[in-house]
């Protein structure tokens, strides 16, 4: 056996549920190369797994809570992130980590991605950005490139889509990054770093859905979409979050676009705290 | 002030502050919440006093993240609480289910103002009690407290919690304007661990723990996060396991746990007071606010020799249906006085099955009963 494969194995027992496989994704999902890279990540930033929680929302993406093996909470649709910021305020021990999807981060839950980036709090989100809502379907997505086909839009998309980095970047985020699934090596290392960074992380994966968006905008299999990822990615660490939206056929820009430290919510709470303990002067 | 930083003595304080002090004494240390009248001062007084006492209070984008962010912390270990009013609490309503689904002791504080819709923020409502019984999907039990004074504010609160960590479920404080503005005199007893119910945790191993396996009280033991169980829960249907569970038999076995635990333990959970009801042909039953009204209108009517009597429900869910259903078979009439167009008074009906009369007295919000109007309609009805 290969050592890679090996390594493999040995991970899947470490920090998969086995009695919950198989899985739900569809053949050739970007899902579970980016799971792979969270769990590899995992392993490798020395953080003790008793002490990371998972939280997920709903769709295809917010499945992954349910596979690990770790503490994990399925919540509702868009609301991963606030009953992530309760378990992470309230014990500030835990490493917590919201894997959701696009429409369940940038939708439904996008007032919560906005406010917990801007509070700061120590809190890695890590978002499969698939353009669509891949469990019910593959209706149009907020983050849907412009005229693309979805299953709500027989006749292209009408609507612009977010630029989820520059939506982070101006809400308060330390830590924007963004990978499609064929850069795994970079996603992993990416992962690694969000995790041990203080402050609110964000790490967007973009992902083939060969099942529905795919098959809707003739990339059908998911070697379709790696390979137009090979041919669009541009590699660009430190890129202007200005310059990286997604257009159907433009370049992905895709890196490290920032890493900056600021004080984070826990720091802030610490000074409060000091001062409310102070005798108040009469 | 005690070590601990609870406060002790006597103080002359409203509802709201009554009942975020309730709150810390029941070792609440999380709270969340959005700026609305007439909670407001809870959200102030919390503020102020956990960061003082080792506690977290933050204040969320919506009501939506408030009630998500109280689960979040329960499952940390920590007890938590919200607050707000008519339009919050609709918004709370998809996340209260899921805290009845996930099973997660927390406390949600409704002062209830006069509805629909914006209505009347400053002014007194008692409009969201069958809101608070049916208003998030699905079949379900839920546990409502209705205090009636800045006292009962404090220690209702503090039975929130308790049965709520016993239950392991969502307890709702359904209060309303008039009682969370008012100023009494409020007693805050030394309130000792002995006095504190923590839900009940796991006493296996982690491999052999499976967080929805219950033995006959059917409250499971309750696993926080950080402690090596490396548990799954989901809003989806689950097996004993916390496992997705996609049949009619597995929702079934669940939900009729989910509603069991509340309702077989109906007699621990409901709460009512009587007054005058040993011989009484007309019982005025009521709630909240409306009950000190209701009260003295039955104090007036013994005056003029009317055989009237007085039933306050402090426990609104689950209903005091034994009761009720007692006191059907003794007395003629029910009169319901409550600050809405009619919602209590249907249960009073349904449990009267037909034995005694059920007349409504329907208010649509922004003031109180007036005694006499009470009176008036227990005389009609003695006539």
């Amino acid at each position: 056996m290969p050592d890679h494969e090996a390594d493999g194995h040995s991970l899947i027992a470490k920090y998969l549920r086995q009695d919950r496989l198989p899985h739900i994704w569809c053949p050739a999902c970007g899902i579970g190369p980016a799971l792979n890279c969270f769990l590899r990540a995992i392993d490798k930033s020395g953080l003790d797994p008793d002490k990371i929680s998972v939280v997920s929302g709903i769709g295809c993406s917010g499945r992954v809570a349910g596979y690990v093996k770790l503490d994990s909470f399925h919540t509702t649709h868009g609301r991963a992130i606030p009953f992530a910021t309760g378990l992470k305020l309230a014990n500030p021990e835990l490493k917590v980590v919201v894997f959701s999807g696009d429409g369940d981060l940038a939708a439904i839950g996008g007032n919560h991605l906005i406010h917990a980036a801007r509070r700061n709090i120590d809190m890695t989100v890590i978002c499969i950005n698939n353009f669509n809502y891949g469990m019910t379907g593959g209706q149009v997505g907020p983050t849907a490139p412009y005229d693309v086909r979805t299953s709500t839009t027989p006749y292209g998309n009408f609507e612009p889509p977010f630029n989820l980095p520059l939506l982070l970047y101006a809400s308060g985020a330390t830590y924007i990054a963004r990978w499609t699934v064929l850069h795994l090596h970079q996603l992993e290392g990416t992962i690694t770093e969000a995790l041990l960074k203080p402050g609110f992380s964000f790490v967007e994966v973009i992902s083939p859905c060969p099942a529905v968006y795919g098959r809707m905008n003739k990339e059908p299999e998911g070697l379709d979409s790696l390979k137009s990822y090979e041919k669009r990615s541009i590699i660009k660490n430190g890129a202007d979050p200005k310059e990286v939206d997604i257009t159907q056929n433009g370049p992905i820009i895709v890196g490290k676009f920032i890493d900056v430290d600021r004080p984070t919510l826990h720091g802030s709470l610490g000074v409060v705290a000091e001062r409310a303990r102070k005798p108040t002067k009469k | 002030m005690t070590e601990n930083g609870h406060l002790l003595g006597e103080f002359f304080i409203n509802g709201d502050v009554a009942c975020a002090e309730g709150a810390i004494s029941a070792g609440c240390r999380f709270f969340a919440g959005y700026p609305i009248t007439p909670a407001t001062e809870i959200a102030e007084r919390m503020s102020r006093r956990l960061p003082a006492i080792g506690g977290t209070y933050i204040q969320m984008e919506d009501e939506i993240a408030s009630m998500n962010a109280i689960l979040g912390a329960s499952w940390a270990g920590v007890k938590s609480m919200t607050s707000t009013s008519g339009p919050g609490f609709s918004l709370m309503m998809e996340n209260i289910g899921l805290g009845v689904m996930l099973e997660t002791p927390c406390v949600v504080v409704n002062i209830q103002r006069a509805g629909p819709s914006t209505g009347l923020p400053t002014l007194v409502g008692q409009q969201d009690i069958m809101q608070a019984r049916w208003g998030s999907h699905g079949s379900y039990e839920i546990i409502a407290l209705s205090p009636d004074s800045p006292q009962h504010m404090f220690d209702l609160t503090v039975k929130a919690f308790n049965l709520s960590e016993k239950y392991r479920v969502p307890v709702l404080m359904m209060s309303d304007e008039v009682v969370g503005h008012m100023s009494e005199k409020v007693v805050i007893p030394q309130i000792s661990a002995a006095d504190l119910i923590y839900r009940k945790m796991p006493q296996i191993g982690a491999g052999a723990y499976h967080p929805y396996k219950a033995d006959e009280s059917l409250v499971p033991p309750m696993a926080i996060a950080g402690q090596g169980y490396r548990f799954h829960v989901t809003g989806l249907t689950h097996d004993e396991r916390g496992y997705p569970a996609m049949t009619a038999a597995a929702q079934d076995k669940l939900v009729t746990r989910l509603i069991d635990k509340i309702r077989l333990h109906a007699d621990d959970i409901i709460m009512y007071d009587e007054y005058m009801t040993d011989d009484a042909d007309i019982v005025v039953c009521a709630y909240g606010i409306t009950s000190r009204i209701a009260r003295y209108a039955v104090k007036l009517a013994r005056q003029k020799g009317i055989k009237a009597g007085f039933l306050q429900l402090i426990t609104l869910w689950p209903f005091a249906e034994k009761r009720v259903r007692e006191l059907a078979s003794q007395v003629k009439t029910f009169i319901v006085p409550e600050i809405n167009r009619g919602q209590i008074v249907y249960e009073v009906e349904r449990c009267s099955c037909g034995k005694a009369r059920s007349v409504s007295l329907p208010h649509s919000g922004g003031d109180v009963h007036r005694p006499e109007t009470i009176l008036a309609a227990i005389k009609e009805c003695h006539a």
